[in-house]
Formats: structure tokens, C-alpha cells, sequence
């Protein structure tokens, strides 16, 4: 059944070269697109149908070698975390796509193909088995990502798309270093072979690529440019999603393949974590616009997942899988309603906003409920999340869950803020009366991603439960991973 | 009487295909009207390339054991073979890329004529054996491109690249000589494998002549590879050059001298390998540092290009300085891609340039991506090979070149490799970012209208750059293959 996880990579990899290869209208392009998004959801459903979650492990998985003298091959599957990982990644894109689509960008034929190949480099980050392959992927994903903002963003694009670029590839090619050495030294690139390194620079070079991507205090500089000047459906996919490929990568590699050094640099991960969740939560708290309060508002909650990553405990890890995926639905639902209000208004300025609820309601209750899962009310899905995460991390010291539940509280401080600018007050200069509620196609986008998170604030423990092989240890990650091969 | 050796006319094939070539085209040049010599002369060319790249192929095919041919003067083997299969493919790449170039018809054939002798020439040189050979076939492909530099007189400075050229390889060659006249001396020996056997036998190992030979023979290749620091001439002859010169200098010339480099130490010189590993690292770390901090300023794009081949040597020095099997099968491999990422990026800078009638600066690539999607997807794909960016040969070529560094025990190198692919990213993007992130509107330079309103297609031309696509992705999917044909081509040197 390898095929369905490689159908997930080809599968939007064939709708952007068919969209790219023939002479379509904008609307034909983006509908194509759009159904192939849909269809990998479809894809996506199988999979998670086939999954044999009691059993745990990797599953889905495929290999054929691709170079043989260096043991580099094409290798591909999923564990239950990733499985969820790949959900949102498909789904997020699928929402992306249908927000560009109604949204009309220009050239549409190299958008929606750099849209699909952009799906396709994700879901190969989530699924790659394979140390070299991993990286093509991970790579692949900057590519598209680089295009995407520097044509399609604001009026800053092009110091944006510079900046970005330069501070992923710094740490990707690290990266490159250490994987080079580390696959040559153990004879193979194969992930799921039982390797393990005690070196701290391999380790040091992975995540420096990590936390940049991520990004970790404080290698974040890239983040408030890229994420003001992307298209907002950009900005979604990239916060929602792309950092969560970052984390993955934490859990995947770091975590499991460098046990010792893991342990070394937990504390200053950790700690780096820390001042991330507490400086990402006060400069979103004090952002002047919509999408600096999101963009802060991911800073933070990046350092907070990796609370959850680097406690290394079944608590912590359950809870940052989930969290993961609430945080990527959360953003990306923000982000295209942070698009829809720069539509109407113009500008992204609270100075400039406010009073948006007077006379549209279904703007008004979409971005409240995204805001207060956002700020992890109780009987949320962000809620359970992020006590997980807590309690997990409790038992690495009890300073860091007092540091993480002093994030919970800035983030309802921030989330209100951000609620009562744009909704609440006197309808700022730059609402016009006559400006729209969302339109079905927006909530066509958004309303989706909300449901998902709906859902799992009913049953957080489709993903807690279900991400780790079943009989699990109770120590550390990688213990659980061989165990499970 | 001197006796006369057995001569195997097939191992010759390529250089006589070549050859053939410029001999019809200069007939053509003398015998036929003038509107017909450019059709002609293309063609001959064309056919001579491509001849001599099914007999590179034929000759790998059946030469698996290398044989030493011509009194010992050549080598036989898959190593040059493969070669010569690179260099005769980028040829027939830049007869594509020249035959839609407005130059006058005047010289039109003897320029097809000269680009076949210098084909034939680098050829010759992959397979030399012996001294002789290699300074015959080094100068032959030189005079051939000194010329060829300076053919196009109305253009603004071509004469003065073809002189700088003359003279700076005029130097070049000398230091070569002079090195080959010391290790003579040193050894009283010309054939390579002799050259090393009487190092062994009379203990020559560290001796001074020799060592001084030797570091002048380095520095000879290092001027034809343009590695720094012999790299003075790059930027001023790739600029003034004709562009599909350039780009065949690019990517044959570099093929040629590096294949010889690493032939010629493994051959002549493995027991001195402790001093030409250090110092080939050294050379191609310092062609990494200047390459890519001068071309982050450059505005020209033909010069950037200029500067990113020194860093490129720079880069393709590191599997020959690694002095391991897999380090020659990297070269080997790296050299594919590479060739025609360079072919193609010249060839699109070529045809900007007949449709501005201008140099091409990053300024004035302003939304050709856009204009142009097939040069611009193209340029955009050179660019990210070039970075060593998937997907691309250029990601594999350099995985392995870091691989054999590391295999050699020299991390110290993989990091100077990766710090300088993450400099040079900086202006690889920058002619993504021209071509597709400005708009049109920016252009301070309105393409020159022609009769018609648009530039003519150039088929050929786009036909060669989608050729050189097909190469530089497909040597990304294809990795095994390919590796494996250069491991055969690799095991021809004695590892």
C-alpha cells in the first residue's frame, strides 16, 4: 500500500505539470488545481483509512533505491504523527488554493502549478525516510515558497523573499554537512535503519536549519517581513504549515537519531523556547497590525510547541503533535480572514480599523471563533494542546510550564486585542460602510479549517492517541520508534 | 630511421570527425557564395559534433579495458571517452546556440570552422598520455579559441578579449612548458605512467625539479580551468567574447582542462599526492572566496556568470584534490550538468541579447521571465543548478563533490564548500528575481523593433536550450545511470 504515500508526493506534483504544460484560462487553471487539491484530501482520507494505528511504526512506506553506491534511495512512508502532519498539510493547501482561486491572482497558470508543487514538497518532507531525500524535499519546499512571495507579495517583497531565502538556506546547507557526513560515516541515508550519533556538531547542524525554519528565538528575523509581505494565503500556508516541517523535523531526526546531544542542548533549546513564547507574545500583543499580531502570535507558539518537543516525554510529544496541527489551522484560518479585512479595507492598521462587526456577522463570529481557540479556551482543541504540552513539561522543571502558562495568558491578552481592533470600537477611517461580509467562497476557505478544529476540540484524542505506536514506552521517542520497527 | 608506431585510427575517431568538420566548413568558406556559407558552415559543424559524440559513445562502449595507443602518446580508455562525450555535446549545444547570431556572413564559416577545431582539439587533449600531447592538444584548442574570441569585430570588445586572451594563455602555456621541461628533465620520461614509474625507480619522490615541475604544471591547467588565482582573464574575455563562445568555453574548456588535471596527477604524479591534494584545496578554496565575492557585485550578467565559473572550478577542484574514486566519479558526474547548465544559461543570455541589441545586465533581464517562459523557466533552473539546488544535476554533482572531501577526511572542506554555495545563492537569485520579480515596466531599454514587431524565433536556439533543461533535470532523476557510467569511466585511472 506504499503507493498511496507516494501518490500524495505525485499526485500534486502531475496537477502543477498539467497545469503548467498547456495553455489554460485563469479559471480553468485554478480549477484544475483545486480539484487536485481536493483529490489529494480524498488520497489523504485513504490513507488515514488503510492506517493501522494500533499497531504503530511505519506504515505506507515504499523504497527503491534511487543511488546505489551511496545507499541513497527514494523511501517513503508515515508514522501516525505524520499521517496527521500530511492531514494538514493537505487540507491547509486545499483551503489556500480556494482562497487564491477566488481571490483571482494574476498568472495564474505559474501560481496554481507553484501552489501544487509546493503541496507535493510538504508532504515529501513529512514522509521522506530517506536523510538525502528529506533534504531534496525540504529544499523543494523553499523554491516554490521564494517564487510565491517575491511575484505575488506586497510592495517589500523583494527584501523579504532576500532575507528569507538567505537565512533558511544558511541553515539548510548545515544541514546538507551534517547529513553528509552522517550518511557516509554510517554507511547508509536510510531513517528507519537503527542508527544513532552521539555527535553535538551533526546534531548542532540540524538544528540550525530547524530553528531557522521554525523559527526558534532567536533566529527569527526572517519571519515578521516574510509573513507582511506574502499573500495571505502564502502567509497561511507558511506559518500553518511550513513550520510545522521544521518541528517535524526536531521529533524525526533530532530527536530520535541524536538521544545524547538531545540531551545535552535540552535545556538551552528549551530556554531559547521560553524567551520565544514570552517576546513573540508581547510584540504580538503590542503589533500594529493584523498580520504582525499573527505572525508574533506564531513566534510564540513555535516556542511553545517545542516546550511539548523537548521535554521528550509521551505527554509533551502528544501534546505538540496536536498543538501542531491546531496551531496550523488556527494560523492559516487567521491569515485568510487577516487577507479578507486587508481586502475590504485596504490597510491592515488598527489605527485605521475597527467596527468590522456592525452589519457582518459572519465576519464577526468566523474571526471570533478563530480568537478564542486561538487564546485556548477550555473545551478547546488549543486547549488540550497546550496542556499537554504543560503538563508534559512540568516534569523537565516546573519554571517552564510557570513561563508556559504566562504564554497562555499574553495569548488571550493578544487574541482579544486582535478581536476587539477590527470587530469592537468605532468603524475605523479606512472601513468604508458599504464593505462586504465574507463571501461564500471565503467562507468556503475558512469554515472548513474552523470545522477541523471543531472537531478536534470534540476529540482531541484522534490525534493524541494516535500518533505514537500504541504500546509506547514511557521514556524517550526514539525508544518508541525502534521498538516499534 | 624513426620507426613508425601502429596508429588506431578508431581511438582517433572523435578528433577526425572534428577535424573533417572544419575542413568542409573552410572549404565552404572559400568555395560557396556568401548566403550560403552560415547554413553550411553550421552544418558541418553540426555533423562533426555530432559524429564525434556517437564515436565518444562507441568508444566507451568498447573500450572497457584502457589500451595505450599511438606509441603510447594517447590513452584509450572511458575516462577520456566520457569526455569527450561532454565536450562534443556541449559543442553541438553551441552550433544551436550561434547559428540564429547576427554576425556578419563575411567570417560565418570560418567561425563554425574554428569552433570543430577546438572541439577537436579539447578531445585530443582528455585522452593525452604524454607531455607532448598534452602542451599539442592544450595549445590546439587554444589558438583555435583565441581566435574565435576576437572573430567578431563589431562587437565591442572582442578584439580586446582575443588579445587578452592570447596573452595571459600565452603565459599560461609557457608555465605549463616550462613545468613539463623540469619534470622531463627531473625524470627523462614523457608518458605519464613512465613518468611515475621512474619516480618510484630512481626515488625521485620530493625532489626538488620535480616538485617545481610539477606545481608549473599545476598552475598551467589552473589558467585553462580558470581556477584563481590564474583567473585574471576570465571576466574581461567571457564579457567581450561572443556569447555561444563563451558559454562553450564555459563548459568545454573547464571540461577539458579539469578532466586533464586530475588525469595527469593520478597518472603521472600519485606519489607527490600529498603535496597536490593541498595544493588543489588551496587553489579551490581561493577560487571559491574570489568567484563569489566578485561576482555578489557584478551588474553584467555575463560577467557574473564569469566569476560564478571560477567558483564553479573552484568547486569541481575539490573532488579532484580529494584524490578518491568517488571523487573522480563526482567530477565526472558534476561535469555533465554542468555543461549544459552553462551552455543553456549563455545560450539565454545570447538571446536577450539579439533581442535588446544591449548587454544584458540584471536591470534589463527585468520580466523576461515572463515574455519568455521558455528561456525563463530554463534560466531560472541554471540558476538553481548552479546554487546546487534541487531539482537539479547540480544538487547531486555537488553532494558528491562534498562527499568525496568528506571521504578524504577533509570536513574542513564540505564547510568551506557549503559556506560559499550559501554566498553564491545571493546572486544566482539575483537573476531569478530580474527575470520574474520586476516587471517589464521597469525596463529603462525598449527591445530594438525589428520588421515583424518581435525578435524571430530562434528554433535552434530554443531547441538547444530546452535540450540543455532536459540534461540538467534529468541528471537529477537519472543519478544511478549516470553514476554508474562514470564509475566505469572513473575506474580507467588507477585508484
Amino acid at each position: 500500500m506504499g503507493w498511496l504515500t507516494t501518490a500524495l508526493i505525485l499526485l500534486p506534483l502531475g496537477g502543477a505539470l498539467l497545469v503548467w504544460l498547456f495553455p489554460w484560462d485563469a479559471f480553468t487553471a485554478g480549477s484544475i488545481a483545486l480539484l487536485v487539491a481536493l483529490a489529494e484530501v480524498g488520497v489523504w482520507i485513504e490513507s488515514v483509512v488503510r492506517f493501522n494505528f494500533s499497531q504503530g511504526g511505519l506504515q505506507l512506506d515504499q523504497q527503491t533505491s534511487w543511488f546505489s553506491d551511496l545507499n541513497v534511495s527514494y523511501h517513503v512512508g508515515m508514522y501516525g504523527f505524520s499521517l496527521w502532519l500530511v492531514g494538514l498539510t493537505v487540507v491547509v493547501q486545499a483551503a489556500a488554493i480556494a482562497y487564491a482561486f477566488w481571490s483571482g491572482r494574476t498568472g495564474a497558470r505559474a501560481y496554481f502549478g507553484l501552489m501544487l508543487l509546493l503541496t507535493a514538497a510538504i508532504v515529501g518532507v513529512f514522509t521522506a525516510q530517506d536523510l538525502l531525500l528529506f533534504y531534496v524535499f525540504w529544499e523543494a519546499m523553499l523554491l516554490p515558497l521564494y517564487v510565491l512571495i517575491g511575484v505575488w507579495g506586497g510592495p517589500g517583497r523583494l527584501g523579504a523573499t532576500i532575507k528569507f531565502v538567505i537565512y533558511t538556506m544558511a541553515g539548510s546547507l548545515l544541514m546538507l554537512a551534517s547529513i553528509i557526513v552522517l550518511g557516509l560515516s554510517q554507511g547508509t541515508f536510510d531513517l528507519t535503519a537503527t542508527w544513532q550519533s552521539s555527535s553535538d556538531w551533526l546534531f548542532l547542524g540540524f538544528v540550525a536549519a530547524f530553528a531557522v525554519k521554525a523559527p526558534l528565538f532567536p533566529l527569527h528575523a526572517w519571519l515578521p517581513d516574510a509573513y507582511r509581505e506574502s499573500p495571505p494565503e502564502v502567509a497561511g500556508v507558511l506559518s500553518g504549515v511550513v513550520s510545522k516541517a521544521a518541528i517535524y523535523g526536531f521529533i524525526r531526526i533530532a530527536i530520535t537519531k541524536f538521544p545524547e546531544p538531545t540531551k545535552d542542548f535540552r535545556t538551552v533549546i528549551l530556554v531559547l523556547a521560553a524567551v520565544g513564547l514570552v517576546y513573540g507574545s508581547l510584540l504580538a500583543f503590542r503589533a500594529p497590525d493584523v498580520r504582525g499580531v499573527i505572525a508574533y502570535s506564531s513566534l510564540a507558539q513555535i516556542g511553545l510547541i517545542t516546550f511539548g518537543v523537548f521535554a521528550v516525554n509521551d505527554l509533551g510529544l502528544n501534546g505538540a503533535v496536536l498543538q501542531m496541527v491546531n496551531h496550523g489551522l488556527i494560523s492559516a484560518s487567521l491569515f485568510l480572514l487577516a487577507g479578507g479585512i486587508e481586502r475590504r479595507a485596504a490597510t491592515g492598521e488598527f489605527s485605521r480599523l475597527g467596527g468590522f462587526a456592525r452589519g457582518r456577522p459572519l465576519l464577526a463570529t468566523v474571526l471570533m471563533t478563530a480568537g478564542i481557540i486561538a487564546l485556548a479556551v477550555p473545551g478547546s482543541s488549543a486547549f488540550a494542546g497546550e496542556f499537554e504540552i504543560l503538563a508534559g513539561v512540568f516534569s523537565r522543571g516546573w519554571g517552564y510550564a510557570v513561563v508556559g502558562a504566562a504564554g497562555m495568558v499574553l495569548a488571550a491578552m493578544y487574541s482579544l486585542r486582535l478581536i476587539s481592533a477590527v470587530l469592537h470600537r468605532k468603524p475605523g477611517p479606512s472601513v468604508a460602510p458599504e464593505a462586504l461580509d465574507l463571501r461564500p467562497a471565503e467562507l468556503g476557505a475558512i469554515v472548513p479549517l474552523l470545522a477541523c478544529l471543531l472537531a478536534l476540540s470534540v476529540w482531541p484524542a484522534a490525534i493524541t492517541e494516535r500518533s505514537f505506536a500504541h504500546d509506547r514506552a514511557r521514556t524517550d521517542v526514539n525508544t518508541q520508534f525502534e521498538a516499534a520497527k | 630511421m624513426i620507426p613508425q608506431p601502429h596508429v588506431d585510427w578508431f581511438a582517433l575517431a572523435p578528433e577526425l570527425m572534428l577535424l573533417g568538420a572544419t575542413g568542409f566548413a573552410l572549404l565552404g568558406a572559400v568555395l560557396l557564395p556568401r548566403a550560403n556559407r552560415r547554413d553550411f558552415g553550421a552544418l558541418a559543424a553540426g555533423i562533426g559534433f555530432a559524429g564525434a559524440f556517437v564515436y565518444a559513445i562507441v568508444i566507451y562502449v568498447h573500450t572497457p579495458e584502457v589500451q595505450s595507443v599511438i606509441a603510447d602518446s594517447v590513452r584509450r580508455d572511458r575516462f577520456g571517452a566520457l569526455a569527450q562525450v561532454i565536450i562534443a555535446g556541449a559543442g553541438l549545444l553551441t552550433v544551436g546556440v550561434s547559428y540564429a547570431r547576427r554576425m556578419r556572413d563575411e567570417h560565418i564559416a570560418e567561425y563554425y570552422a574554428l569552433l570543430a577545431a577546438a572541439g577537436a582539439g579539447m578531445c585530443f587533449l582528455v585522452t593525452a598520455n604524454n607531455l607532448m600531447t598534452l602542451f599539442l592538444g592544450l595549445e590546439w584548442f587554444s589558438i583555435s579559441l583565441y581566435i574565435l574570441c576576437a572573430i567578431d569585430r563589431e562587437l565591442e570588445g572582442s578584439l580586446e578579449a582575443g588579445l587578452k586572451y592570447l596573452i595571459i594563455g600565452g603565459v599560461g602555456s609557457a608555465i605549463l612548458l616550462f613545468g613539463s621541461a623540469l619534470v622531463y628533465g627531473a625524470t627523462g620520461k614523457l608518458a605519464f605512467n613512465q613518468i611515475s614509474a621512474a619516480i618510484d625507480a630512481q626515488h625521485l619522490t620530493g625532489d626538488a625539479l620535480l616538485v617545481t615541475g610539477l606545481a608549473m604544471i599545476i598552475v598551467g591547467l589552473g589558467f585553462k580551468a580558470s581556477a584563481a588565482p590564474f583567473h585574471m582573464w576570465t571576466p574581461d574575455v567571457y564579457e567581450g567574447a561572443p556569447t555561444p563562445v563563451t558559454g562553450f568555453m564555459a563548459a568545454a574548456t573547464k571540461t577539458a582542462a579539469l578532466v586533464l588535471t586530475l588525469r595527469v596527477l593520478r597518472t603521472a604524479f600519485p606519489q607527490e599526492a600529498h603535496l597536490w591534494t593541498i595544493a588543489l584545496a588551496a587553489i579551490a578554496c581561493t577560487s571559491l572566496a574570489v568567484g563569489n565575492l566578485a561576482a555578489l557585485v557584478q551588474q553584467s550578467v555575463k560577467r557574473m556568470l564569469a566569476y560564478s565559473s571560477i567558483s564553479q572550478a573552484g568547486f569541481m577542484l575539490i573532488p579532484i584534490a580529494s584524490n578518491n574514486a568517488i571523487g573522480a566519479r563526482a567530477l565526472l558526474y558534476y561535469l555533465i550538468p554542468y555543461s549544459a547548465m552553462s551552455v543553456g544559461a549563455f545560450a539565454v543570455i545570447a538571446a536577450r541579447e539579439r533581442e535588446l541589441s544591449a548587454p544584458v545586465t540584471l536591470d534589463n533581464l527585468a520580466g523576461m521571465g515572463w515574455e519568455r517562459p521558455l528561456l525563463g523557466i530554463s534560466m531560472g533552473m541554471f540558476m538553481f543548478g548552479f546554487a546546487g539546488l534541487p531539482p537539479t544535476g547540480g544538487f547531486v554533482g555537488k553532494f558528491y563533490a562534498f562527499s568525496a572531501a568528506y571521504q578524504h577526511g577533509w570536513t574542513w572542506l564540505v564547510i568551506v564548500g557549503v559556506v560559499a554555495t550559501a554566498v553564491s545563492l545571493y546572486y544566482y537569485l539575483a537573476v531569478v528575481r530580474a527575470m520574474y520579480m520586476r516587471p517589464a515596466s521597469e525596463l529603462q531599454l525598449t527591445p530594438t523593433p525589428v520588421a515583424g514587431g518581435s525578435p524571430p524565433r530562434d528554433t535552434l536556439l530554443q531547441g538547444s536550450v530546452l535540450l540543455a533543461l532536459t540534461v540538467t533535470v534529468g541528471s537529477f532523476i537519472a543519478v544511478q545511470p549516470l553514476i554508474h557510467i562514470a564509475k566505469l569511466a572513473a575506474s580507467s585511472l588507477p585508484f
